[in-house]
């Protein structure tokens, strides 16, 4: 506590420049909280869970003075399931359909990591057609996921009445169409439980890399349409441009990944400096901008579906003949067991690196895990939230917020 | 006739018609919205209630009068129950000034169209709109919510920082015509040509200014920052239910409609048009709508100033270029046919 600070005259507010200096050095939004005036003529605006903007149920508490921000402190737990313990009880081959439900908008991405994890701690070889299959899924999922965030962010920026409106319209349509084909591959929309450990469960039906070609030529047409509509227009630009910056240092100090860490300049992708599935056989062209501000995540993401089009144009012609898991279907519900031991996998998801550390030998020796840990990139984006939000005005709150594509349910797990 | 030249009649004799009607076009404004949107967003809209989905504003009606008035315990009350009034009330004043149609032969002008045909219509037109920033205050005041109260000041700010150019740009068809009341300005410009044409220049870009600032007034996008939904999840209007709610909606449409009318009264001839003058109210609905329809089509695809971003403009591009243009104006008058006095 800082008695020694005297109240006579009150200190002025911090400065909304931006600070640089690494976080050790800085004030701790979390921690010293007496570094702020209580005497300074704050409000506090509580923001959230039930809030528009704050995708889901987060919540922040803003303290403001006029409009821009001070000091920001976020609530995350509000969409916390349990899923970490559940996955101590549940067997391997039942933990794929928990995981679909924590990140709703990129299950299939959820499913291939906590997938990867077991096949690393069993050294189960995939099948290369699976290993394809699930190149492609990873892809669409991606654009699926970058397409919701573009609409989403646009609504932040652009008003639920209004422009932002129209561009979710459509980019709710183009995602429709990918859902489309997971509908097809699995019988699901959302949560596929498509993936097990040692390959698919869903093999590829006739007439699918057809009507995937087919769609990815939409996508590819429409695509200039989010240009004209985003990057074209001068008050998104005003709105994104220069409006929550992370720099480089800041963000790998954070533990940012995707997206969000590669529009601040860090050239890092795990499909590429860490290629699992197909990857190391279409090579990835990661996107990086150096901004790190709106602008730059938008930037980014929209080079990332570019690219997704790619891969999965590349490799939709010749999915490669054969099995499309390695093990026997009967083994695979009950019969999984592993054992004791420190596993971790983690794969590049349309948010950034999910990781999946997992403790083998639990429930009664290795039928299900001792301790699951999972790594989400959206709770470490929330955590740069106090960090660059002082400054900037509670428009830019929810803009910033946005740009950062946070889910909840992973978040909160 | 003589019974029509009293002041009192004639106002109640125009003023109810003027009245409804604009009532209902702002009903069937918000179904046109609706379908409209729809349409740009690749949705239907309304197709239910009635052909087209038209009977969708008094279903809306009907809803919202069903719903629990509520007002919260710290508001106050007086206040918060005051404020849904007047938008609607000074929506429609602005309409009495408007003349809606009438005959401009030399100075024979016949006021038969107009609810209160004053000497100083643009004044009245200006000061009434200048007042909507209260309605909005009060209710961003008195409902004692922090979202409500950062949208009550973010209005009073925008809507007297867009006050002035608003002025400013109406200055412009009043220097240029010598002429205060909108059924004068009308005949000048049958006479002499519409104002966003003639003088050249700066009646162009006087009717973009007034047009830009109506918007801002409006609240409607890229201005609607009081109520920016995204942030402060509705603005002045967070903790109003039910029909003061349905009050707030309904007075915005007719905002928007009467900002619509005023523009193309000032710069567009208002009700002139080259068939005889029985059609003059079908020429300035015609015009209206076609304003009307471009605020929708902005409003569905543009996204939002910042606040800061909002002033920017307003003070350092806005204000003085209509200073500027209301100069030139001045200027340029004595050279202007019936110009110069």
């Amino acid at each position: 506590m800082g008695s020694s600070t005297s109240h006579g005259a009150a200190p002025p507010p911090p400065a909304p420049t931006r600070d640089v200096r690494p976080l050790r050095m800085r004030v701790n939004p979390f921690l010293d909280i007496d570094q702020y005036d209580p005497e300074a003529d704050l409000m506090a605006l509580n923001m959230g869970p039930q809030h528009p903007s704050t995708h889901g149920v987060f919540r922040i508490k803003l303290f403001i003075d006029g409009e821009v921000v001070v000091k920001a402190v976020p609530y995350p737990g509000y969409l916390h399931r349990g899923v970490e313990k559940l996955c101590e009880k549940l067997t391997f081959a039942q933990l794929v359909p928990i995981v679909d439900k924590h990140d709703y908008v990129a299950p299939m991405t959820n499913e291939q990591a906590i997938v990867r994890v077991v096949e690393e701690a069993l050294k189960i070889e995939v099948p290369r057609r699976a290993r394809v299959l699930r190149t492609i899924l990873a892809e669409l999922q991606r654009i699926a996921s970058h397409l919701l965030w573009l609409g989403t962010f646009t609504l932040d920026i652009g008003g639920t009445i209004g422009g932002g409106a129209s561009v979710m319209m459509y980019t709710f349509r183009e995602r429709e169409l990918i859902l489309d084909l997971f509908e097809m591959l699995t019988g699901a929309r959302f949560h596929y439980n498509t993936h097990t450990p040692g390959g698919n469960r869903h093999d590829v039906p006739v007439g699918w890399p057809e009507r995937v070609k087919k769609v990815c030529d939409v996508i590819a047409a429409r695509l200039p349409e989010y240009t004209a509509a985003c990057t074209d227009n001068d008050v998104f630009d005003l709105r994104s441009r220069g409006v929550g910056v992370i720099d480089a240092a800041t963000a790998l100090e954070l533990g940012l990944s995707g997206p969000n860490l590669r529009a601040s300049g860090v050239d890092h992708d795990l499909r590429r400096d860490a290629p699992y599935h197909a990857y190391d056989e279409v090579g990835v062209n990661v996107a990086v901008a150096t901004d790190g501000d709106c602008w730059a995540r938008y930037i980014v993401r929209m080079a990332e579906m570019e690219e997704s089009l790619r891969i999965v144009r590349l490799l939709i012609d010749d999915i490669p003949q054969g099995p499309i898991t390695a093990l026997k279907p009967v083994k695979l519900h009950t019969q999984i067991k592993v054992p004791a031991g420190q596993h971790y996998a983690a794969i590049d998801t349309p948010r950034g690196e999910l990781g999946t550390y997992l403790i083998g030998g639990g429930a009664e020796k290795g039928a299900a895990a001792f301790r699951l840990k999972i790594r989400p990139p959206s709770l470490h984006a929330m955590a740069a939230l106090p960090w660059i939000l002082p400054g900037n005005t509670v428009s830019d709150v929810v803009a910033i917020l946005g740009s950062l594509d946070p889910i909840m349910g992973e978040v909160d797990r | 006739m003589t019974l029509l030249s009293n002041p009192w009649i004639h106002g109640l004799v125009v003023g109810t018609p003027v009245l409804l009607v604009f009532l209902a076009a702002s009903a069937l404004a918000s179904w046109w919205e609706r379908k409209f949107a729809g349409r740009m967003q690749n949705r239907l809209g309304p197709t239910i209630v009635g052909p087209f989905g038209i009977l969708q504003p008094f279903a809306d009606a009907l809803k919202m009068m069903q719903k629990e008035d509520i007002v919260p315990r710290a508001a106050d009350r007086a206040l918060f129950n005051l404020a849904p009034v007047f938008p609607l009330a000074l929506a429609l004043a602005v309409l009495a000034v408007v003349p809606f149609g009438g005959s401009w032969a030399g100075d024979e002008w016949s006021s038969a169209l107009v609810v209160a045909d004053l000497d100083i219509g643009v004044i009245w037109v200006l000061a009434v709109s200048g007042l909507m920033v209260f309605p909005t205050w009060m209710a961003g005041w008195a409902s004692s919510n922090k979202y409500t109260l950062l949208a009550g000041m973010r209005s009073v700010a925008q809507g007297v920082s867009y006050e002035i150019p608003l002025v400013l740009a109406a200055m412009v068809p009043v220097v240029a015509t010598g002429e205060l009341s909108l059924s004068g300005i009308v005949a000048w410009q049958a006479e002499h040509g519409w104002l966003v044409f003639w003088p050249p220049g700066p009646g162009l870009f006087a009717f973009v200014i007034f047009f830009m600032a109506s918007l801002a007034e409006a609240n409607r996008i890229p201005f609607d920052i009081p109520e920016a939904e995204s942030e402060l999840v509705a603005g002045v209007l967070v903790e109003y239910t039910g029909l003061k709610f349905g009050l707030f909606m309904l007075a915005e449409y007719t905002h928007t409609i009467a900002a619509s009318v005023i523009a193309s009264v000032l710069f567009l001839g208002g009700a002139h048009g080259p068939m005889p003058e029985i059609f003059g109210p079908m020429w300035l609905v015609l015009k209206a709508s076609t304003l009307f329809v471009i605020i929708y089509w902005i409003r569905w695809s543009w996204y939002r100033f910042r606040s800061d971003q909002l002033m920017d403009l307003c003070w350092r591009y806005l204000v003085p270029i209509t200073l500027v243009l209301v100069m030139i104006t001045a200027i340029m008058r004595g050279f202007l046919p019936g110009g110069a006095s």
